[in-house]
């Protein structure tokens, strides 16, 4: 295996872990605010809601 | 000192106390079984290393436009900080074991007598082990550092929080000369993913675009908020039946 495959494996579990779907959540969460604020509309409920939601779906996920 | 700074300070201290005790285990481990002196040697060489890499890494990350860092450091926060409270949530509600520090240091005790030394001088295994776990560790540190400082423009304040942090660590285990089982780690990793969890939050929305209510003083807000709804997480846990009946639809 390279180095740069090593590298970056060890970047993708340092960032996103055992959870890849809580770290595409939060993604998803942020072009949302952006796309909402760049609209002009209130956009800083977004991320609450994202991250409650997130947290509760992964919890769910590790309960089971 | 404003209340986003000191939100800041405490958030910085917490997560850095964390890493601090971690690596603070290992060092203890090894200097006890084997070589103080090569294992501070360790510690020594892999703070030089840290302190290069701060000082390439700072610059780079303060020169990067403030919403852009914003955004990127916020978005790794939050994935930082839901790991962080996922699992501490769910060592309180009794899914998942609560580490202990007790345990670890009898592991790496153990593979450290297990480990033939080479020779009689130079003590690779304390040097190499104690070098490995504070670089690791120390690199979470300036992580944290770097990239809250830089958020909120005083990195000053973000390292002098972590020196106080790495200092009361290595302090409280120089007094009590034991493992570190005493610390409610788990408590503290809650903390930790909620400080995470809600700066995340903050900054992200403001990298994206979003403006808050009330400005800083909606972290008053976050912070609370993330730590109450994470609360009824636990109670929810705990309250489930079994297992397999949280997984099914309600």
């Amino acid at each position: 295996m390279s180095r740069i495959v090593r590298a970056a494996r060890a970047v993708w579990e340092f960032v996103v872990g055992d959870d890849p779907f809580t770290a595409l959540g939060v993604v998803v969460a942020l072009g949302a605010t952006a796309l909402i604020a760049g609209a002009g509309a209130p956009a800083w409920w977004v991320m609450p809601l994202a991250a409650v939601a997130l947290l509760g779906l992964s919890l769910r996920r590790a309960a089971r | 000192m404003s209340g986003p700074e000191v939100g800041l300070a405490i958030s910085v201290f917490l997560a850095c106390a964390v890493e601090a005790v971690e690596a603070l285990t290992i060092v203890m481990a090894v200097g006890v079984t084997r070589s103080w002196r090569w294992a501070l040697t360790g510690v020594a060489a892999a703070t030089a290393v840290l302190a290069v890499i701060v000082a390439a890494l700072g610059p780079a990350l303060t020169a990067l436009p403030i919403d852009t860092l914003r955004v990127i450091v916020g978005g790794l926060l939050l994935v930082f900080g839901l790991q962080w409270l996922r699992k501490a949530i769910l060592r309180y509600a009794g899914l998942k074991a609560l580490r202990d520090e007790d345990e670890e240091f009898a592991s790496e005790t153990d593979a450290a007598r297990a480990a033939t030394r080479a020779g009689t001088g130079f003590d690779a295994y304390s040097f190499t082990i104690a070098f490995k776990g504070v670089l690791l560790e120390g690199l979470e540190v300036v992580f944290i550092v770097v990239t809250f400082g830089a958020s909120q423009n005083d990195i000053g304040l973000a390292a002098a929080a972590a020196a106080v942090a790495v200092a009361a660590v290595v302090l409280a285990g120089v007094l009590v000369r034991a493992p570190l089982a005493r610390v409610p780690e788990n408590t503290m990793k809650f903390g930790v993913g909620v400080m995470l969890t809600s700066f995340g939050i903050f900054w992200g929305s403001e990298g994206a675009g979003a403006s808050w209510p009330g400005g800083d003083a909606a972290l008053l807000v976050i912070i609370p908020g993330v730590a109450l709804v994470s609360l009824a997480m636990v109670r929810w846990l705990r309250r489930a039946p079994t297992r397999r009946a949280l997984g099914e639809p309600a």
